[in-house]
């Protein structure tokens, strides 16, 4: 298009070119080329996705059914879930607990109050380097510091720390970039009326945000769901018995309400039965679980898009 | 003038000096509101204002009477935006931003490190070019900052919210749905009109205006201008424009800014708006106004 209009007006002494000339330009061919390619990127992702969940909903097929989700494993053949899938949404808890707090207020730092300087510019490099450290070595670490050097053994603490260390400069730094997204003259608007810094972003720049900071806390929170290399060598691997959940003594280890237990999540379950499960309904066990979890974090997903809209309409208001 | 005083009136519970001040300039104004017609509201004496090294504002002085509207004219690049920030000191969110010379509000220096920015924000307002409401409802933009002082009687903030919307004449289109509609929704120049609003809100006595009618269509325009004529009633208006017409419409003060040399805007001549268009004492300002530079 820019050839022919350049032609167009430079030496349009001549009769028009014909606007049909337009089709057979090279920027045209590009633009189309573009136009097929992003669909077509677009349209395979989608299809991925729906593959994947297609081939565990049918897998699943039969296995998943309430008792499979209720039950212990050790309550029929095929047995049930039930503790690693409480295990999983335990550790998303804790570790939603520390990450998201410690996450925002670094990431409201990094943007409101830091600056752009070395330092700062050293910790926004750290924070996407510890991001991508191998999640294996995390684990290792996790086993070094947590586990022996301050003898916590197996428990879903650590496992919830050491998932911590790989989330956190995550969330800070997604939180970091959704707070800088918010457009200066919302910020300049709010000083301009008299409103201080903190009220500015407290009132303005936090709830303008929360569409970023919720991607923040979904990702950081797929990683809690999907994660095992951290955990097998924090919060343990076994197969867990029977959860009392009437048992609300949180030093008690027996407590599945307790930090200071062993914590199978439902990942590492998975992992663990696929490396050396020996029972005959392994592979629908494996299955329904992988479907399970996929099913927990799309309601995950769509649970924290729901709860930031309630929350910038809330923010906004009032 | 009515509605003003109850505005007034409204906010005496909770209005704060500004460093040590105990009565609040406005409500004195009210008073003597005859007699405040030749007062000086704002002067700025021997105001330079450099980023970093680039000195973008050299040695202005000049007076703003209070009750009155004062345009700030001039080609792109002159200073004129800069110079009107360092009146509630926005400039000092820029971090390379320096102001030397005195700015004073009612004779106390607003320069002064002592000044509260917050108190004095809340006593000159600011309408910017593009119209930037928040993305939240009209009720909750016009209750911005009175919220922000700590204003929570949900009474006493719907009036508040109504006059400030009458005041910028935009209640009649805006009142039936007030908490459902997002300030986004509206129009262009509604939502300029809902800015004015905003800061109508937090009861200011000094308003600024950088271009605020460069994004609008010509009839919000004059819409915004007869706002700003009916305003100077009751508040001292700067107004930054590129628009000369506009400047020639709506001030009482014309001040005429460009560029030295080295780039630096400085004040060529300030007064009377009809002796700046008719008879400039400078031939600089004559040509600018003719149309022969800027």
């Amino acid at each position: 298009m820019t050839a022919t209009a350049s032609s167009a007006g430079s030496g349009s002494r001549g009769p028009s070119p014909s606007l049909r000339h337009r089709r057979s330009s090279g920027s045209i061919l590009a633009d189309r080329a573009a136009t097929v390619v992003l669909w077509g990127t677009g349209i395979f992702v989608l299809l991925l996705l729906g593959a994947i969940i297609l081939h565990f909903a049918v897998a699943a097929w039969g296995v998943v059914s309430p008792s499979f989700v209720l039950n212990d494993p050790s309550d029929s053949a095929l047995g049930g879930i039930m503790p690693v899938l409480w295990n999983s949404l335990y550790m998303l808890a804790l570790t939603m607990l520390i990450a998201i707090p410690v996450g925002l207020l670094g990431g409201i730092y990094m943007s409101e109050y830091a600056g752009d300087n070395p330092i700062t510019s050293a910790i926004r490099f750290a924070e996407e380097a510890i991001s991508s450290v191998p999640s294996i070595v995390v684990g290792l670490f996790g086993l070094i510091l947590f586990v022996d050097n301050f003898h916590m053994g197996f428990t879903a603490l650590g496992g919830a720390l050491a998932l911590t260390l790989f989330n956190l400069p995550l969330m800070t730094r997604l939180s970091e970039q959704a707070l800088r997204a918010v457009p200066q003259d919302e910020r300049s608007a709010s000083l301009a009326l008299g409103a201080t810094k903190w009220q500015t972003i407290r009132h303005v720049v936090v709830p303008l945000a929360i569409p970023g900071l919720v991607t923040g806390v979904i990702l950081t929170a797929g990683r809690v769901f999907g994660e095992a290399a951290v955990l097998l060598f924090t919060s343990g691997i076994g197969t867990p018995a029977h959860y009392d959940f009437a048992n609300l003594d949180l030093t008690n280890p027996a407590s599945p309400w307790s930090p200071f237990r062993p914590a199978t999540t439902l990942s590492v379950y998975i992992w663990k039965l696929q490396s050396e499960g020996l029972g005959a309904f392994k592979n629908q066990i494996i299955d329904g679980s992988a479907a399970i979890l996929i099913s927990m974090v799309l309601i995950f997903n769509l649970g924290a898009r729901l709860v930031g809209r309630l929350l910038t309409r809330r923010l906004t208001a009032a | 003038m009515n509605t003003g005083d109850e505005m007034l009136a409204a906010s005496a519970t909770y209005q704060e000096p500004l460093i040590r001040r105990v009565e609040v300039s406005a409500s004195l104004a009210a008073d003597t509101a005859t007699a405040a017609e030749h007062e000086i509201k704002i002067a700025t004496s021997h105001v330079s204002i450099s980023y970093g090294e680039k000195v973008a504002v050299r040695d202005v002085s000049l007076e703003i009477q209070d009750r009155s509207i004062m345009a700030l004219i001039g080609p792109s690049g002159s200073g004129k935006s800069t110079f009107l920030r360092c009146f509630n000191r926005m400039n000092d969110l820029i971090p390379s931003a320096s102001v030397q010379g005195e700015v004073t509000l009612d004779g106390e220096n607003v320069t002064d490190p002592d000044v509260s920015v917050v108190e004095l924000r809340r006593r000159v307002g600011m309408v910017f070019q593009r119209p930037n409401p928040f993305p939240m409802s009209i009720y909750e933009n016009v209750a911005y900052g009175p919220r922000r002082r700590g204003l929570n009687d949900r009474r006493k903030l719907e009036e508040l919210v109504e006059t400030s919307l009458r005041r910028a004449a935009l209640w009649d289109e805006v009142k039936d749905d007030l908490r459902r509609k997002s300030g986004l929704a509206l129009s262009g120049g509604q939502q300029q009109r809902l800015c004015i609003a905003r800061v109508l809100a937090t009861e200011p006595e000094v308003i600024l205006m950088d271009e605020p009618a460069s994004a609008l269509d010509p009839v919000s325009t004059l819409r915004i201008e007869e706002l700003m004529r009916e305003l100077r009633e009751a508040y001292t208006i700067v107004i930054v424009t590129h628009n000369m017409q506009q400047a020639a419409r709506v001030s009482d003060v014309t001040a005429f800014f460009t560029m030295a040399e080295d780039r630096a805007g400085y004040l060529v001549e300030v007064g009377p708006t009809g002796q700046i268009f008719t008879r400039p004492n400078e031939r600089l300002t004559e040509d600018y106004i003719s149309g022969r530079f800027g």
